[in-house]
Formats: C-alpha cells, structure tokens, sequence
C-alpha cells in the first residue's frame, strides 16, 4: 500500500523542520498536525502550514525558545519552555524565553483559559525539544562516525565516552540542517527521572523585569507618536450614546479627537463580534488629558430596557420562584439531571434536610485596568493585546478590515481570572484606532498608535460577571445516616446548573434543575473555575449540612460516599471524574492537617474540609478558623491536598497558584459583591469591592501535591473553588452557624485584625 | 500652566504640568516611568506606591504640586536592580502576575529603613494597603523576612 509510506513521509515533513539562520546558527520548528487537519492539507495537498519556531540554537551555543502562550500571572511563559529545554537537554542557564505573536498559522491554543496549557502542550513542547536533540545526536554520528546510540548530551553539548570527543549543538548546526528530522513516533522523551528542568521550582523568567519596574505590561506598551484614549460607555447594561458636547470636549487641553461610537447592533453590548459597546471615546495626548476631558462630559444615553432591572428584582423573582417550582418535576430545558425518584425517598426518608444559598455576582477585579494599544495604518491593524483568548477576527471586524489584515502582538497582562477571556478592550480601541486613523487621514495628517486605558471603575462597570447563584437544596437520610436523595433547584440569573456534580453517581435519587430569572439583562462570563467558583460553595456546603444532620464526620461522610458510586452517574461526569482520587486528596488533607485531633482546639476554634474536582484536577482542603465575639474571623491555617497528576512542571508556581487560590476565595467569602441597581453596577472602587489583605491572609498554606499516575494537567483554576466552603464549614464547626449567603459581610462578619 | 523642579531617582526634572496632575501620571507619561503602577486610581490598592522623602505614598492620589521631596521609584530602589528586597523578591519567586510587586516592593523598602528586623504583626500592618489580586502574601511576608535578616532564600 502506498497510503502508508505517504503518511509516514507526512510525518516526517509536517513535524519537525529546521532552518540554519545567519552567523550558523539553527532553528527548529515543530509542525502541528491539528494545524495540518484543519487546512484540509494532508498526503497529496501541497497547501502546508508555517512550521512554529520553538528553539533557536544560536552560534554562542546559548538558545532562544519561544513561549507561545499568553502570560497573565499562571507562569506559562517559563513552564512550556522548561518542558522544550528539558528534553532538547541544554542548561536553563543557557536559554532566553521569547514571546510569541498571535499566529494560528503556526501555533495551537494560544490561549489561556480552562487550565488546559499543560495538559493540551505537555507532550507537543517535550517532543519538539526531544526533536532537536535527536538531530544533535544524528549530526553528532554522522560527524564522527559512530553510532548514536554511543552518544549522551548535556549541557547543549553531545558526547562520545569512547573517544573523548565533544561537540557544540551550535557546532553541530550546519550538519543538523542537513539531515531528515525524526518522525513523532522515532522520538524518545525523558525518562522522568531524568529531568533536570521539568519539576523544578524555577523562578519566573520575567522576574528581574518585574521587580526593577520594566515596562513589561501591556498598559507600558509606547510607541512613537502615540496618543492615549479613555472611552465612556453608558452606565446601563445596552444603553447607547445618543449625543454628547463634543465640541467642548475637544477644547479641552491634550483633546485630540472625541467621538461617539455607535452600537453594532441594536441595542448591542460590549463583546459583540461585530464592534464594541457604544460609547463616547476621548482620545488626547496623555491619557490623565483624556481622562480629565472625562469629567466634563455630558452624554445624552438612550438606557434602554435594562434600566429597570436590579439585584432585588432578581432575588425577589428568584425567591418567588422557588416557592413555586422547587417541589415540582423538572420542565425541561436547560442543564437537567433527574434520576431515581427523588420524591418517593424524600417521603420515606427518615431525615430531612433543607436550606436555601445564594452568593452573588463577581467581578474579576485583575489589578491591571483593562487597555489595549493599536495602530491602524494602510487598511491594516497592528494591535499590542493582553488578552487571554487573542482573536483577531473580532478586532477585525470592529476596525472593519479582514483577520489577514491584523498583526497581534501579546503583552503580558496584569492577571487574568478569566477577564481577559473576553476581549472587549481591544474591540474598542481596534475601532477607535480605526476612526482616529481616519480622522487623521481626512486632515491630512500622519496616523498614530492609539492606547486606551479604562478606569478602575470602568473595570467594575463593564465586566462579564461571575453569575450569581439561587440553590435551594433539599435532602433525605434514611435510617441509619445514609443520604438517599439529593435535590438542588436553580433559580437561574444566567447561573451555572450543577446537573453533573458530585453528589451524582453517589446517591440514588437525584434531581438538579432550574428555571430561568427572567428577563435578565447582565453580561455573564467566566471566572476562575468557572463551573464550580460558586457551585463548590454551595455543594459542599450543604454535603457538610447532611454529614451533620446525619451524626457524621464530615470528612468521613465524603468518604463513604465517593466508595460508594450507584447507578446513574453522568456519562462524562465533569469531563471524568475520578472518585479514588478524590478519595486521595481528603485523605491526604485529613492526615496533613490532624483532622482526626481536632476535637482539642481551643472552644471558638474548629476546621472544615471540602473538595472539589474542577478542570481535570481534584483539590481538598482544610481550614482552621476561630471566630471571635462580633463575628470576626480569624482563618488560622490552611492545608490543601492537590492531585493534578504524576508530573508538577514547577512547584514554586503552582504552590504559589494554590495558596493565591486560597486567598482569592477569601476575597469571595467576606466582601466581594456586585450589585445591580437600575440595570448598573453600584460598586465603582476597591473601597466597596475589598479583596483579602495581607493581614487577614493565614501565616501558613501548607500544599501538599499528590502526583498520582495520571497525565498532567492544569493548576490555574481547581486550587479555588473548594477553599470557600472549607471556611464556610469550619466557621460552623466552631460556631454552629451556617454561612448560607455570601459576601458573609451581609451577616455582620468581619476579618479579625 | 505651571513649572515644577523635582528629582526622581537622583535626577533633576523640571515639568510643565497642571498643579492637580497626580505623581503616577507624571512619572509614566511626562517622566517615562513605567514601573510604577495605576490600579485604581483612588489608594485603596498601592500598585503606584513610591517614596518622597522617606515616605511611602500612593502616587495616583498625590498631586504635583505637593510633591515637594526627592522622588524614589522602584527604577531607582537600587543602582544595579539588587537592593535585598528584589534580590528575595527574586530568590523566594513571589510574584504571579507582578502587576502589584513594583508598590509592594517600595512599601516593603519603607518599611525596612524605620524597622529594620520587622515582626509578622509589623509587617502584615505596613503592607495591608497593598493589594496582590493574585494572593501572593505569603511569599511577600516570607521575602521581607528573608532581606531583613540578610540571607539568601
């Protein structure tokens, strides 16, 4: 057959490629078969995707290894490098880490979101440096005249024991050049005993840059000539700008341009593909000119229909709903589980438990105010973005250009927590770049680059909020403390249905549905761990109340429950959930943190635990707390157990991701709330938006990573969600008060100082 | 509009800005000063933390005109970038994202010139104005302690 040896010559042309660059050096690119599928291209299509240029071997024998993810803070810009370092066996000590432009012709999943980097590039970054190393050996044999299977490398250096000889990888070059790159499948990785770079807690690449102030974000992003934009949306979800004093606008001292941009569409919002929210955009010299120009401008807004909604309103219908719905059958539609009969074993049950939980909807609040920097010159887009998804169709559809026509440098981004996923930022100011370029051109003069910067408030107003939650929980213990039926019904503003969490697959009867809160008119998104942020609080919450209704360790009642899977469970529960693993982290929680001891703290002081599996990995923790009189809180100590598989790519980072979890949640615990009040948000600045502090965070978060036989797989995400219920449930082991609503600010807590 | 003679970092400048003109936008926009912070623009985070005098301040709500002592910013905290804050900073990983670390660093440096061997308590008092959105406290406190007593991590 000839379709075999077609594929295999495939293989060999579309993985590996190597170039020889100036002075004699060498570049190695890997190409990517995902690419290659969806170009169509294949055995006999001529039409091949740009090979990705992930090391450099520079005549100096030092290397330069590009790192093609988005950087906001999850330290990927130094761990896929490590896994190509690693494997092409250099020194970390002889690599510089180059950022990669937005380019889907070259690169898959330039993304960050969904901890998937290490579980979508762990193999691809480790065999394009085991690609590389595999040429050294090769030129290396050819060069000397022996086999390769006589060579080591080390150090970027290949070695023959048995004469003593030695070579550069750079030496190597010109010959590697040369020579037919390996096929996937005639690559070796690392025995993981081996590694000398992958597992190792090395610091950030970029940390020098940080700590001596170099303007590495994207808000430092300066080009010549540029003029800096500050952009006013209407303070109503979908309002629109009707007109506003521009021409005193302009007056103002810096003031350059100042337009109204239009809706896309009707009534549209910000995100919309087609262009971005209306607004009022005020482009000056500085951007303190541009924001200044702000407080004297008066926009006439067409609110539109939102106006009339309010956090109240939703909570009222949400509540009414309830009443209504909550005992009956599903309807349909939307996330539904419903399996056994959960009605015939609540009327059996010897035992039941009920309790209503809300917690409401978040801003991301990253430090860094959203911005972005274009240049719209010749009908094309040069755009600086710090955006956790880069899409240049959406820029090019604001400026009105083609994809093709956008150039899209990434720039490191001062946290995500999945604001950036939605690129609202560079929708704006790719049109306001556009018109500014425009205006310019009418006048007869030079295009400029545009940066917009928004406010701190403009942040609060205009994000895609962590959806608020309305759970009315219902449950049935039989006899002997065995719960046999679990209900959860949603009363839904936009919210996540928890229709394939645990407890499913664990008890017999089991109902989650939902209905909608309608109309609701607020910009939902994700939020770190956005399936369970919010559903691990209130689930493993109320587990915690069931274990104590039924005379359980709560612990121990998680336990038994995950040993004792029933019949229907979710086909892919969650995207394959494990319970021996989850039976692993509260176990190794359990003996880190002395759960069995804990009857002798001190009266006022207790623990709670919870888990939760969320974005393939599976995390419990334990908090202590002593809660003092007037409610304030103290969170003593922490411990997590985190199973994210057999291989930690580097454990300073993802130690710093789970404690960073930890006091996330503690933000989502005590005061983070956004409220709606005739369709805006009532929060402008942190002053009514506090996040945890250093002198409320806990002296210790011990991490303990369990490194199980599994593949490896993303830390950003599954550290946060069970933390908050950890607390919740000690705050009620030391006091026997159940936290049901968050921010627990609403119930007159407070840190202790 | 008016003129105003101030040093930054051990140079001179004389800028011609508007007397309400907040520090922060001074040194990013007039000074090319990057390193220091905006991240909300009203105190409550210190991203844009900087010495005047001795002094730790929040830049973003200090206007020119009442900048009347030599300026310092995280680009001048140490001639060759190794004061024994950023050398820990550096040693002990602290930073996630690092958008906050320029303003923890000048707050910590502060605090270290008037209590040189700080307690937790201390330390936890002088850095709470300072906000790290990704939670990287422990490592913070840790790394104060670490310059503090002059070791290397």
């Amino acid at each position: 057959m000839t379709t075999g040896k077609k594929h295999s010559e495939m293989d060999r042309r579309t993985f590996l490629q190597v170039t020889t660059v100036a002075g004699g050096g060498l570049m190695i690119a890997l190409y990517t078969p995902e690419l290659l599928a969806q170009r169509g291209g294949g055995p006999g299509n001529a039409v091949l995707p740009l090979a990705s240029n992930y090391i450099t071997i520079n005549p100096d024998n030092t290397f330069t290894i590009v790192a093609q993810n988005p950087e906001t803070g999850q330290g990927i810009k130094t761990a896929l490098p490590q896994l190509i370092a690693d494997e092409l066996d250099v020194d970390w000590s002889q690599v510089t880490i180059k950022q990669a432009d937005y380019d889907n012709t070259k690169y898959v999943s330039q993304t960050e979101g969904g901890s998937r980097a290490i579980p979508t590039h762990y193999t691809r970054m480790r065999q394009a440096g085991a690609g590389g190393r595999a040429l050294m050996i090769a030129a290396a044999a050819q060069q000397w005249n022996v086999p390769a299977s006589e060579l080591t490398t080390g150090s970027g250096m290949v070695r023959h024991a048995g004469s003593g000889r030695s070579a550069t990888y750079a030496s190597l070059a010109a010959r590697a050049a040369t020579l037919t790159p390996p096929a996937p499948a005639d690559l070796r990785l690392k025995d993981p005993k081996d590694f000398k770079i992958i597992g190792k807690g090395l610091a950030g690449v970029e940390n020098r840059a940080i700590t001596t102030g170099q303007p590495i974000f994207s808000i430092d992003v300066k080009l010549p000539g540029m003029l800096s934009a500050v952009f006013e949306k209407c303070p109503v979800f979908g309002g629109t700008a009707v007109s506003a004093n521009l021409d005193e606008i302009k007056k103002l001292p810096g003031v350059r341009h100042a337009f109204i941009v239009p809706a896309p569409t009707p009534g549209g919002r910000g995100g919309a593909a087609s262009g971005p929210a209306s607004g009022v955009a005020i482009v000056a010299d500085r951007w303190w000119q541009a924001q200044n120009a702000r407080k004297s401008l008066k926009v006439l807004w067409n609110e539109g229909p939102v106006a009339s909604q309010s956090s109240a309103g939703y909570a009222a219908q949400a509540q009414q709903l309830s009443a209504t719905r909550a005992s009956q059958k599903p309807a349909g539609g939307g996330q539904t589980a419903d399996i056994g009969d959960v009605d015939a074993a609540f009327a059996t049950a010897a035992k039941i438990v009920e309790a209503s939980y809300t917690f409401p909807l978040l801003s991301h609040a990253p430090l860094e105010p959203q911005n972005s920097t274009a240049h719209f010159k010749d009908g094309k887009l040069e755009i600086w973005s710090p955006s956790q998804i880069p899409n240049p169709g959406q820029v090019a559809a604001s400026a009105g250009i083609q994809a093709g026509d956008v150039l899209m440098h990434l720039v490191r981004a001062g946290g995500g927590f999945g604001r950036r996923l939605n690129s609202d930022y560079d929708i704006e100011v790719a049109k306001i770049a556009r018109i500014v370029s425009d205006e310019r051109a009418a006048a007869g003069m030079p295009t400029v680059p545009v940066k917009l910067v928004w406010t701190r408030e403009d942040d609060m107003h205009f994000d895609q909020y962590r959806p608020s939650g309305f759970h009315y929980f219902k449950a049935g213990i039989d006899r002997d403390g065995k719960m046999i039926a679990f209900r959860d019904y949603v009363a839904s503003t936009a919210s996540v249905i928890p229709a394939n969490e645990f407890p499913r697959g664990f008890v017999p009867n089991f109902r989650v549905f939902s209905d909608p809160v309608t109309p609701y008119g607020i910009p939902t998104g994700a939020l770190r761990a956005p399936g369970t942020n919010g559903v691990s609080f209130v689930m493993q919450s109320f587990i915690d109340e069931v274990a104590v209704a039924a005379g359980k360790d709560p612990l121990q009642f998680r336990l038994d429950l995950l040993a004792s899977p029933v019949a229907g469970g979710p086909a892919t529960p969650g995207g394959g959930f494990n319970a021996s693993r989850a039976r692993g982290v509260l176990e190794a929680v359990r003996d880190m943190s002395n759960w069995n001891r804990r009857a002798s703290l001190p009266k006022g002081t207790a623990q709670g635990c919870a888990f939760q599996f969320a974005h393939s990995g599976y995390v419990a923790y334990v908090a202590e707390v002593s809660v003092g009189a007037d409610k304030k809180l103290k969170i003593n100590k922490a411990w997590a157990a985190v199973d994210v598989g057999r291989q930690i790519v580097n454990p300073s980072t993802s130690i710093n991701l789970v404690q960073g979890g930890f006091i996330e949640a503690m933000s989502h615990l005590m005061a983070w709330e956004i409220t709606i009040d005739k369709g805006r948000v009532v929060q402008n600045n942190f002053g009514q938006y506090q996040p945890a502090r250093m002198m409320q965070s806990p002296p210790l978060i011990e991490v303990k990573f369990l490194q199980t036989d599994y593949d490896p797989t993303g830390l950003g995400e599954p550290a946060l969600p069970p933390a908050l219920p950890a607390v919740t449930n000690a705050i009620f082991a030391a006091t026997g008060a159940r936290i049901r609503t968050l921010p627990m600010v609403r119930e007159g807590y407070s840190w202790s100082t | 509009m008016p003129s105003y003679n101030l040093t930054v970092n051990g140079r001179r400048h004389t800028v011609d800005v508007p007397e309400d003109m907040p520090l922060l936008w001074v040194l990013r926009e007039v000074l090319d000063l990057k390193g220091t912070k905006f991240g909300c623009g009203a105190a409550f985070c210190g991203a844009c933390t900087v010495h005047v005098g001795n002094n730790a301040v929040r830049s973003c709500s200090t206007s020119i005109s009442r900048v009347n002592q030599p300026v310092t910013t995280i680009e001048g905290l140490s001639a060759d970038g190794n004061h024994p804050l950023q050398v820990a900073w550096r040693d002990i990983d602290v930073p996630q994202c690092g958008y906050c670390q320029a303003g923890q660093l000048m707050q910590a440096a502060a605090l270290l010139r008037t209590t040189p061997k700080p307690t937790d308590a201390q330390i936890s008092s002088a850095m709470s104005g300072n906000v790290c959105r990704c939670g990287t406290y422990t490592r913070i406190r840790e790394a104060i302690h670490a310059a503090a007593d002059g070791r290397r991590a």
